[in-house]
């Protein structure tokens, strides 16, 4: 305990906080205990501070990449969607849209490991072993092309890794750079005219604000899809699908010559038997629904793509879901006109 | 938004009912005389006549069902995920300073946690001399604070560097919010545990999965930072952070650890994911710049705005927004209808206050032509807020983060607004 944490704070606050900085006590709290202190003290410090011993080889990492990440991440960790990518995008930073990955961007390998051991993998985070973490730290390596397929990281030569961006950094220089000219007080002619050069509209990509709307419209995709199986397929319709298909493209293929890959191949899928793509490894709870005679029609498609982790807990499917109805009834109908 | 969705939304919908109630000659903002009695004045209204709620229908209010439409939005096509991602206070809807804690925006990287009072632990370890474990009721024993402060996003308007995209001040400003905080200094708490002379650094970190580590320069930590428990009077919501979390006055809102568990006394900073791959301001030749904490002078019309057209007419308009800036105090701000041809000086409702919002007005006659309305806000160290033509010529087109530009918002001959930008 400090020796200022003996003293009595009687009268003496308001010079207590404008005394120095070392010299308050309120004698409050307790020690933290050693196991407590190591139970959180989890960061590691860019000189690799705070690094357990142990190591992991790229080898190993792929296979636990491929479990614990690679649904959000991607297989090669190229990223899924909207998830993150984390490897790619070498000398894109001074391009337009430069791609910021691990081997890309990143300035400290410490940053990687410390993340992927706190926070990692998304949902299940802390339940990572250390080798785990130093495996999956090597393959990222790899796939950025930064280390060999044999490589093995270990906190022993986790410094002599060298990160493409350490030195891509400077410190925040608005005070040279903007403080100085940003003063202009112009009240009056300040400009000879004003043309509009972009709106918003032409982009169209606000998120629509009304109950009201959401409603009229969820009335209408149901009635839409009620009646479907009856007719035929609406184009407007199938177009729209296959635009909102854009974000399963990352997993799933369709069409002649297509192939699994993180997910399976949806030819023929509306109405269906589930689990039944060819040479598919699929999770689980998807091949016990699919013995237990799960067929894909709309109302199933519906209520998976509505939400894939509640409908079916365990799935590999990492998709968080369509929210829009009728976005879901246009990817079921850009499905079924592909399997036509 | 959409001309349909306009029409559909309920706001103009009670707008549209109640002029018809009241007469068309109520549309103008003149002294127009009504062609037939009020119905609303001369008929005996039922809430008039017969009972309203009695007390405790509802123990915990919300706000009533005609304002159901003031909510936090997000934008879905931003994140993968709602689990890690961002909603927008409604800012275009809101007036005053302080924002109400059940709409004030979110962010989580890992989700909002349940932590109960009773399970919450907060440790300062690393370079003191006595690490230590406070409970939640260690926190309420030390000498408290009160403060209002903005809390802005990072990313607030990012979406816009490369051109006008979102239609609505929620959506282009809204990541912000400005409440009144109750808490501890942090100085306190790290002289209550004795900070070594190597100590330089702190670094704060959340008990959630995500964690969100940061590192703060110690004279930072020492000067203005709290660890706040209340918000606006009341416990913070589980959504900011509950039951405690770090408050780092007129820095970026990542900074703000929710569910603070952590404090360690450091001789550097950790160079965590959050200030190296996150929250640094990639500029045109490649380099990046980090430590960007501050959050610049900025100011935004709230109304009229593409969420808050105008829809009486010409002749009495208020425009009013919001300047706030982390480097201290808003001393003016400057409202321009022509797109920054001329400029006049709005009205501070009251006087700025450090690093905390301002709210200002400028009462206009409006003629019903097109305005393209312009908001600059200036603070206490003479900085003026910049155009995105500006920014970009410092910058480039890439950064994410720190976009304070002057904002333009283009109101028709209709009273509809459009965010555009302009020469």
């Amino acid at each position: 305990m400090s020796k200022y944490h003996k003293l009595i704070v009687t009268t003496a606050l308001a010079a207590t906080l404008a005394a120095p900085v070392y010299a308050g006590s309120y004698g409050l709290g307790r020690p933290a205990l050693p196991e407590e202190v190591a139970a959180w003290n989890l960061d590691v410090s860019p000189d690799g501070t705070g690094l357990p011993a142990g190591s992991g080889s790229v080898l190993d990492g792929e296979e636990i990449f491929a479990d614990q990440c690679a649904s959000c991440h991607g297989d090669f960790a190229e990223g899924v969607g909207n998830w993150p990518k984390l490897a790619g995008g070498a000398d894109t930073l001074d391009h337009e849209d430069p791609l910021k990955t691990v081997g890309s961007y990143w300035p400290y390998l410490s940053t990687t490991w410390d993340y992927v051991n706190r926070s990692m993998p998304f949902g299940n985070a802390q339940t990572l072993e250390v080798d785990e973490v130093y495996a999956i730290v090597a393959y990222i390596l790899y796939s950025n092309d930064l280390v060999e397929e044999e490589f093995v990281l270990s906190q022993d030569n986790f410094l002599a890794v060298e990160m493409p961006n350490r030195d891509g950094f400077i410190l925040d220089d608005r005070g040279e750079t903007e403080y100085i000219i940003f003063n202009d007080t112009c009240m009056s002619d300040c400009k000879d005219s004003v043309e509009i050069t972009m709106r918003a509209l032409v982009l169209d990509v606000t998120p629509e604000e009304t109950a009201a709307k959401a409603v009229s419209v969820e009335a209408a995709v149901v009635e839409r899809v009620a009646v479907k199986e009856t007719v035929a397929l609406d184009p407007e319709m199938v177009a729209k699908g296959e635009k909102t298909f854009k974000k399963c493209k990352a997993c799933h293929q369709v069409g002649e010559g297509a192939k699994n890959k993180s997910g399976p191949v949806l030819n023929g899928i509306v109405g269906a038997v589930a689990g039944q793509a060819e040479g598919f490894r699929y999770s689980k709870p998807m091949l016990a629904a699919a013995e237990g005679g799960l067929v894909w029609n709309e109302e199933e498609l519906i209520a998976f793509l509505t939400k894939p982790k509640s409908y079916m807990k365990g799935t590999k499917m990492s998709f968080s879901g369509l929210k829009k109805e009728k976005d879901i009834a246009a990817v079921i109908a850009y499905l079924q006109s592909v399997s036509q | 938004m959409s001309e349909r969705s306009k029409e559909n939304s309920p706001s103009r919908r009670q707008f549209l009912t109640g002029v018809a109630a009241a007469g068309a000659g109520a549309v103008a903002g003149t002294n127009a005389r009504a062609a037939s009695p009020d119905p609303l004045i001369t008929e005996v209204q039922d809430w008039a006549s017969s009972f309203g709620d009695g007390v405790d229908v509802t123990p915990y209010g919300l706000p009533i069902q005609f304002e159901q439409d003031v909510v936090r939005r997000n934008v879905e096509w931003l994140t993968a995920d709602t689990i890690s991602s961002i909603n927008f206070t409604p800012i275009h809807a809101l007036d005053g300073t302080i924002t109400p804690q059940g709409c004030a925006f979110e962010r989580h990287h890992s989700g909002a946690i349940e932590l109960r009072k009773e399970d919450y632990r907060l440790m300062i370890n690393g370079l003191v001399d006595q690490a230590l474990v406070f409970t939640y009721e260690d926190l309420e024993r030390f000498p408290r604070e009160n403060h209002v402060y903005f809390c802005e996003c990072a990313a607030n308007t990012g979406m816009e560097w490369a051109g006008a995209q979102l239609n609505g001040a929620q959506f282009t400003h809204g990541m912000i919010h400005n409440m009144e905080y109750t808490g501890v200094s942090l100085r306190i708490l790290l002289q209550e545990a004795g900070i070594k002379p190597e100590g330089k650094w702190v670094y704060v970190e959340g008990a959630d999965a995500s964690s969100n580590g940061r590192s703060i320069p110690l004279e930072k930590a020492l000067d203005d930072v709290l660890v706040a428990f209340k918000a606006n009077g009341e416990a913070l919501r589980k959504e900011h952070g509950y039951p405690v979390r770090l408050v780092v006055p007129g820095w970026e809102g990542n900074m703000w650890i929710k569910w603070l568990r952590r404090i360690e006394v450091r001789d550097g900073p950790v160079e965590s994911r959050e200030e190296t791959s996150k929250y640094t301001d990639n500029l045109a030749n490649g380099i990046a710049r980090k430590w960007t904490w501050v959050m610049d002078a900025k100011s935004i019309i709230t109304s009229p705005s593409p969420q808050a057209p105008i829809k009486h007419g010409t002749g009495p308009l208020v425009i009013t927004g919001l300047a706030w800036s982390g480097n201290g105090a808003i001393t003016g701000v400057d409202v321009s209808i022509n797109g920054g041809k001329t400029w006049v000086e709005a009205r501070l409702a009251a006087p700025g206050q450090d690093k905390a919002m301002t709210r200002f007005y400028l009462d206009h006659n409006w003629d019903g032509s097109e305005m393209f309305l312009q908001a600059r806000a200036k603070d206490a160290t003479g900085y003026v807020q910049p155009t995105k033509t500006q920014l970009r010529e410092v910058r480039g087109l890439n950064s994410i983060y720190h976009n304070n530009c002057i904002q333009t918002w283009w109101v028709k001959e209709s009273g509809e607004a459009e965010n555009v930008e302009v020469s």
